[in-house]
């Protein structure tokens, strides 16, 4: 076998994974760019398994195969709704191949034990954080944050417990302290996830795909394997900029999504809405108000992935356009969905075209020239107290600026207070109607006077 | 490979996932996580040697489940992947 076709295959897996990430700055080039990902990987795993470092082949390509279909079926089953539950599934499994990575090197007698431990911890806090995570998307376990007695306190130990652990191992290099790393790591990832609550989750989901990177780099320097080092520590980036997107899109520190317990305690709200009536309208209304509007800018958030209203939603919008010429928008804000990016997928899943679709700093001037915005399953995203109120617990926050429509409407079940528990002084305001009830169910009232006419 | 060049290529990795990664378009983020979750089971190479092992040895066994976890997030994440993309893709032709 010539030596030099596994170096070779690396560089060009390498390559071509940089170019695949690269591809999804567009929609139009990132199909192409997927292709081009999946030859790099073939790339990379042909060249190892003809290689004369893999003896055995058969066992391998008997697990890869097995893996392949169990990872492949999921993939086309899942719902786009629970699109996090997968991607945090996945994070796990990364980790935990970084771990049964590190024990087989260990077992095998490898001597960079300073790489495997490194590698082994970040890889066992992604699994068992991920599995956390996952049990808390698909509601096994409360989604809310979970906090206990002096959590952070026993956090803090656990960490120290286990640096001086790993310290001892790699001077006295006994076996026995490498399983209490292992186990100690894998307790920090429960600890670390279950305080964060439920609209963190791209924060976390994020890092622990940031985790499941740094972990392959750590296999990488152990293996001193140039690629896994490129692709671990691509992967790790990606994972940081997102988390450092969705924390800016909440105006929160890293420091305090990790520290966790957010929503918990209650805000105190503005005693003065009480007062306030805030205006109800039925779909009848609504209808008429949006088919005489020039422009309608809706604004999903993620109870209306709940309802699964985006296929009655973009129904709505094409009547609009097609039955009444109005000029309608779908602006998203960064977190507006259980992960990032999450918003998107399902308005492109119920076929809205995504160039009507915007992020917020593309769309927020256009508020003021909007005769409706169209709030449905979103609460603290538009909320104005983010940009008046220094005490609540959103301020900073950048909103979708809703209030500058025309009309607004909320279709909302209640008037109750979104995730951060903070009241929306916005249901009270003049030019506000709501609509109670299911967002699927008002939307499909809406369509059905649209089109009636 | 010496820890210098290790190091040196560590870092050079890093700042091209910093400069690509900040080149994805929003949209596009969930998909770039899926995308990540695939290509980050090349960690699976590094289980192949052990796995490949000739003789029978916990280290093989444990290669082994290795290769079996990152094979599925390679399926899954590309397949995933391709599924999202494909929606966003439709659309074009309107």
């Amino acid at each position: 076998m010539y030596e030099w076709l596994i170096p070779l295959s690396y560089l060009i897996s390498g390559i071509f994974f940089i170019l695949s990430i690269r591809s999804l700055s567009s929609p139009y080039t990132a199909r192409e760019g997927n292709i081009i990902g999946i030859i790099g990987m073939l790339i990379a795993i042909g060249a190892m398994l003809f290689s004369s470092f893999v003896i055995d082949i058969k066992a391998p390509l008997a697990f890869i195969l097995m893996g392949g279909i169990i990872g492949f079926y999921s993939a086309i089953k899942v719902k786009m709704t629970a699109l996090p539950q997968m991607i945090a599934v996945f994070n796990g499994l990364g980790g935990l191949s970084a771990v049964l990575i590190s024990f087989s090197e260990l077992l095998g007698g490898s001597p960079s034990l300073i790489e495997i431990s490194l590698g082994m911890i970040i890889g066992a806090i992604a699994f068992t954080g991920s599995m956390i995570a996952f049990a808390k998307l698909q509601g096994i376990l409360p989604t809310h944050a979970i906090t206990f007695k002096f959590q952070h306190i026993i956090n803090l130990l656990l960490i120290i417990l286990c640096t001086y652990i790993f310290l001892l191992f790699i001077s006295e290099k006994e076996f026995e302290y490498f399983l209490w790393i292992c186990g100690i790591s894998l307790i920090i990832g429960i600890t670390f996830v279950l305080p964060i609550g439920g609209a963190d989750m791209p924060v976390i989901i994020s890092i622990l795909n940031s985790y499941s990177g740094w972990a392959a780099v750590g296999i990488g320097f152990s293996l001193s394997n140039s690629l896994l080092i490129i692709v671990g520590s691509i992967v790790g980036a990606s994972g940081a900029i997102l988390a450092y997107i969705m924390v800016k899109a909440m105006n929160r520190s890293l420091l305090n999504v990790l520290l966790g317990g957010f929503g918990n305690q209650k805000y105190s709200t503005l005693k003065e809405n009480e007062n306030k009536i805030a205006k109800t309208g039925n779909p009848q209304d609504a209808a008429f108000i949006m088919e005489n509007a020039n422009k309608v800018i809706i604004v999903p958030g993620y109870g209306m992935a709940v309802a699964q209203a985006q296929h009655i939603l973009r129904q709505m919008a094409e009547d609009l356009q097609k039955l009444y010429h109005v000029d309608v928008k779908f602006a998203i804000h960064p977190v507006a969905g259980r992960m990032p990016g999450h918003m998107n997928v399902l308005l492109a899943e119920a076929n809205i075209d995504y160039q009507n679709v915007f992020e917020l700093e593309n769309i927020n001037n256009e508020f003021e020239t909007a005769d409706v915005a169209y709030v449905i399953g979103a609460n603290d995203i538009t909320n104005p107290l983010a940009k008046t109120d220094s005490s609540s617990p959103i301020y900073g926050m950048p909103i979708l600026n809703v209030s500058a429509a025309k009309t607004v409407f909320f279709v909302k079940r209640s008037l109750g207070a979104g995730y951060s528990g903070v009241d929306n002084p916005l249901f009270y305001a003049d030019n506000t109607i709501m609509l109670y009830g299911d967002a699927k169910k008002v939307t499909e009232e809406i369509v059905n006077v649209l089109e009636k006419k | 490979m010496e820890i210098w060049t290790l190091l040196t290529i560590f870092t050079l990795a890093c700042f091209i996932g910093y400069f690509v990664v900040w080149g994805v378009t929003p949209a596009l983020h969930s998909p770039l996580m899926s995308v990540t979750n695939a290509i980050s089971g090349i960690i699976i190479i590094g289980a192949l040697i052990a796995a490949g092992m000739e003789t029978e040895h916990l280290s093989k066994n444990f290669g082994l489940w290795a290769v079996f976890f990152a094979s599925i997030n390679i399926f899954g994440g590309f397949a995933v992947t391709h599924r999202m993309l494909s929606m966003f893709k439709k659309k074009e032709k309107k």
